[in-house]
């Protein structure tokens, strides 16, 4: 079937015609394709299965009526059509993908091919326990790997992405506050303004009233400004370090020890852990809760936005309450499985935070990188993260505008759009135009505590021809934005598989599911 | 080291241009004490072989499902998911991209989530779908938080048949955000009046169907009381297969559906990741949690899609944010929305025939076995046996046998003091050897 949706409806400029001036729409490798629900037949299957012999159903009066409404396709046409869409996605392994504070290292396809070992999935979570050894050894490994990385006491392993992590670390915090019988009192959350949002969502959540630190012109958090916030209301600060401006936080040992000095906690957002892998332990540093978010410091893969995994990482202080189900290894290495807050040997756990273990399939990949790498190769995957984020920081310093020059970056760099002023070129604008070099942009407009943020992370995983490039790449745009050459920028992305999305349209009158179009007649009228 | 492409000379002339001696200096804000100048004990580097090697180990330690007769569920569910499926989500362009926020550069995610949402609303009978959630409990536990911000009231009502593990984590999420549940007794038979329950300060009513238990429940009564009263009715399944051939939540007056999507284009993995699904109606769309995927035009007037409606999100509404959720649960929903393609509604409710079949085969089977009853009278493909002894006991015994015969209410709920319950699921991998040898086991160990 014809598919005429990506035709261009409106009449576009000179080069849009001459791009896409083609009968079908397609540009050679770059095809359009319509929706399954406008290409699939309602009679049709991709799946032989054989029509069950005749029996008494069982549905009482609950059988269902009518059309469900969803057509489908046959193989080859569901091959075609999901390899089509995969073809307009920009992906780690199309090229540099530097998005700070999301960590798009390379996914080691070695990974991949542990968690589909039948031993790991096609094992059900709720078979009996005595069937299940490996699992529960891999659990442990992993949890090892894991509290000795990071030199905490334990870790709860079930949550199932990073604000998922957050959640839970904090509702550990909230137990130890109840347990103290402080709950009425202690109603206060301390979140710097650069802070992920997900931080003062998470606070908000559960009934803490969230109360910002300002940051120091520097781009850190001062010791000073943290006690001026202190008091016995203050349940916890949740920091995140090495902080979103790509800085390790340079008081946080003082920072934590006037929290503990006044009865709080220190949750620290673990989103930047790939920068000190190795190098530092947060455990050493006064931390009482980090969740570690494994898609990001351990490679598993993102997948257009998940399955993530967000164990948390607790202190002595906290590591009674981790909530069921949990590992525990006995003093001979037996290992059982806690299910309940009945079974706890020692400890009160805080409840139930997901039905199930956790995200079993992103363990294996975590482990099976933490493996590969072993100790050395995660403290030098660390330091070629941060050499590589100084380096481009390096290369641009003196055409783009660095609002917290006195640090070294991290494992990522943060520039402003100080340097655009007056170039009638935009943060938005500059990252569009990277599209069109072969790039992904960068994180735009966080934190926000600096104006039109760009903050580039490379990852350890890029060679340095390819750094090369990519800074040639953005010194060209730049200067180009500093030369006029706006059109370059304002009608960016030219080359993608589409222009500029009409984000307004969007959500002002929402069309958030596919419906059949209405009858010509029905139209006319 | 395979994954770290620069070389020691590459360093060196790195360290040269951001104009340092030494990789150290870069860690200069570190306090001094606290930077680590041994290596971590733990083993070194390992080459491929070696890895798989360690991995494989574990692995085997493990019994499959494949390898058994094997009849456990209650919250997820041993299904045969098409080769195609995991070749598709293997694609780089899926596998190693970052959450659509870049619509340009990522229209492939944007399509299938759009195409997700769609069949989600057609298969629950609702308006809307969400771009998915964690897994089906998580998905719960944001539909008593949303219930909670549409009625401005705080006290939710769980129903004696929800899956005892969803009902924790409802109860951790509202005891930790000071909100109220009612949590009514396990209720085997789908006998329980949740009707009387539901007063002025009631949210919602969270009913699950096929219940826990394997029960058909008619929603139609509850979802009238709650309107009556002003709440909102939640519906929740752990087997989504069901929709292909019960009734859906939509249709019965359900304000809000969600449930575990596993079941369709996932492996088991032990327990995760699943990809949860959660629908609504029009009116509640602003108040919903999770991605929103949205039909919009570009600069060309070409139809693309973008995530919508963030305003109600973290990264922009921060703690007045409807929920604290930051990712979905992307590459699981993309085997959904692909097994699903393949499946349309004709195989969609072809499968669920055969599973129904299946679990009809079994239970008339296992209702003639000495000390085995049938507690349910209408069930899709999961069915509650009453046994004459422990059912933990029974269980372990039939796998030192070599089948595993299902789950022990009482590994779910303990406390319950239902000892006596085995929830037993059958899907379309079931044969009539392995329903032999469920029969025969449980005679064996019952006699």
């Amino acid at each position: 079937m014809l598919n005429r949706q990506g035709r261009p409806t409106a009449a576009g400029s000179a080069e849009a015609a001459e791009t896409a001036g083609t009968f079908t729409g397609n540009r050679a490798l770059i095809q359009e394709e319509a929706l399954s629900f406008e290409i699939g037949r309602y009679d049709t299957t991709g799946v032989d299965l054989d029509e069950p012999e005749d029996f008494a159903p069982r549905l009482g009066a609950l059988a269902r009526e009518g059309e469900i409404g969803i057509p489908g396709l046959s193989e080859p046409e569901t091959m075609r059509h999901f390899v089509k869409l995969s073809q307009k996605n920009y992906g780690i392994d199309t090229g540099l993908f530097p998005l700070g504070s999301c960590t798009m290292k390379h996914n080691a396809r070695l990974n991949e091919k542990m968690a589909r070992l039948p031993g790991f999935s096609d094992v059900h979570p709720l078979q009996p326990v005595s069937t299940v050894p490996g699992a529960l050894a891999l659990m442990n490994e992993l949890s090892h790997y894991l509290v000795t990385l990071t030199g905490m006491t334990t870790v709860a392993l079930s949550p199932k992405a990073g604000a998922h992590g957050e959640l839970c670390g904090m509702m550990a915090i909230k137990a130890a506050i109840v347990a103290k019988g402080e709950d009425e009192t202690r109603d206060v959350v301390l979140v710097p303004e650069s802070a992920h949002g997900t931080n003062p969502a998470t606070a908000a959540l559960l009934g803490f009233k969230v109360r910002e630190v300002p940051a120091a012109e520097d781009g850190t958090v001062r010791v000073e400004a943290v006690r001026e916030l202190l008091g016995p209301e203050v349940a916890a600060i949740m920091l995140t370090n090495p902080n979103t401006c790509g800085l390790f936080e340079p008081q946080i040992v003082e920072i934590a020890q006037a929290l503990h000095e006044v009865g709080a906690y220190f949750y620290c957002d673990g989103a930047n852990f790939n920068a000190i892998v190795g190098k530092a332990r947060p455990g050493d540093l006064g931390v009482d809760a980090m969740h570690i978010n494994l898609h990001k410091t351990f490679s598993t893969p993102h997948g257009g936005g998940g399955p993530g995994s967000g164990p948390v990482v607790l202190s002595e202080r906290l590591a009674a309450f981790a909530p069921v189900p949990f590992v525990t290894a006995g003093a001979d290495g037996s290992l059982t499985l806690v299910e309940h807050e009945g079974d706890a040997p020692d400890g009160s756990p805080f409840g139930r935070i997901t039905a199930f273990h956790g995200q079993m399939g992103m363990y294996v990949r975590a482990l099976s990188y933490m493996l590969s790498h072993g100790a050395d190769g995660m403290k030098q995957a660390s330091e070629d993260a941060v050499l590589n984020a100084n380096y481009i920081r390096a290369g641009l310093v003196d055409l783009m505008s660095l609002p917290f020059p006195d640090h070294p970056s991290m494992h990522e760099v943060l520039f402003d759009d100080e340097w655009l002023k007056d170039t009638g070129v935009s943060t938005l604008d500059f990252a569009k135009a990277m599209i069109d070099e072969g790039y992904h942009p960068m994180t735009m407009y966080f934190p926000l505590v600096v104006h039109g943020a760009m903050l580039i992370e490379p990852t350890e995983s890029e060679s340095k021809a390819s750094l090369d490039l990519f800074v040639a790449a953005l010194r060209d745009l730049a200067m180009a934005a500093k030369a006029g050459e706006t059109a370059r920028f304002s009608g960016a992305p030219y080359h993608a598989p589409r222009r500029r999305l009409d984000e307004t349209r969007a959500a002002r009158q929402p069309i958030l599911r596919w419906t059949p179009p209405q009858p010509v007649r029905e139209a006319a009228e | 080291m395979r994954y770290l492409p620069l070389s020691p000379d590459d360093r060196a002339e790195m360290l040269a241009k951001v104009g340092v001696a030494t990789i150290d200096d870069l860690f200069a804000d570190v306090p001094a004490d606290k930077l680590l100048t041994e290596p971590l004990d733990l083993p070194r580097r390992k080459g491929e072989l070696e890895v798989e090697r360690i991995l494989g180990r574990m692995a085997a330690r493990n019994t499959t499902a494949s390898s058994v007769p094997f009849f456990v569920g209650a919250g997820a569910y041993k299904h045969h998911v098409p080769a195609s499926v995991d070749h598709l989500i293997q694609r780089s362009e899926f596998l190693t991209s970052y959450t659509p926020y870049q619509p340009e550069i990522a229209q492939g995610t944007l399509q299938y989530l759009f195409e997700f949402q769609t069949q989600v609303a057609a298969l629950t009978g609702m308006d809307v779908a969400n771009a998915s959630m964690y897994d089906g409990s998580t998905a719960a536990g944001e539909a008593v938080l949303m219930a909670h911000r549409v009625t401005k009231r705080d006290k939710a009502i769980l129903s004696g048949g929800l899956h005892p593990h969803y009902a924790e984590v409802i109860e951790t999420l509202c005891e930790m955000s000071n909100d109220r549940v009612e949590r009514l007794p396990a209720d085997v038979t789908a006998a329980e009046d949740i009707v009387s329950r539901i007063d002025k300060e009631t949210s919602c009513v969270v009913v699950q169907t096929p219940d826990v238990f394997g029960n058909l429940r008619d929603l139609r009564k509850i979802a009238d009381a709650a309107h009556a009263a002003g709440a909102l009715l939640i519906a929740v399944f752990t087997e989504v297969v069901s929709l292909g051939l019960v009734t859906p939540p939509g249709a019965m007056g359900a304000d809000i559906v969600v449930g575990e999507g596993q079941s369709i284009g996932n492996a088991l993995n032990f327990g995760g990741p699943y990809v949860g699904l959660f629908a609504a109606r029009h009116k509640h769309v602003r108040q919903m949690p999770g991605r929103l995927c949205g039909e919009t035009v570009d600069s060309e007037g070409r139809r693309g899609f973008v995530l919508t409606l963030s305003t109600r999100e973290q990264h922009i509404r921060r703690d007045k944010a409807t929920s604290n959720i930051c990712t979905n649960s992307g590459l699981c929903c993309l085997a959904f929305t692909i097994h699903m393609t393949l499946l349309g509604q004709v195989g969609l409710q072809r499968l669920a025939r055969i599973n129904h079949a299946n679990a009809v085969k079994l239970a008339d089977r296992l209702a003639g076995v000495p000390g085995v009853e049938v507690v349910n009278e209408t069930f899709f493909n999961e069915i509650t046996l009453k046994l004459s002894k422990p059912a933990a006991d029974v269980v372990e015994r039939l796998a030192n046998e070599g089948v595993l015969a299902g789950v022990p209410y009482s590994r779910l709920a303990p406390a319950s003091g239902l000892d006596d319950l085995l929830l037993v699921a059958s899907t379309e991998v079931n044969t009539d050897e392995d329903r032999t040898a469920l029969v025969d086991g449980l005679k064996g160990v019952l006699s």
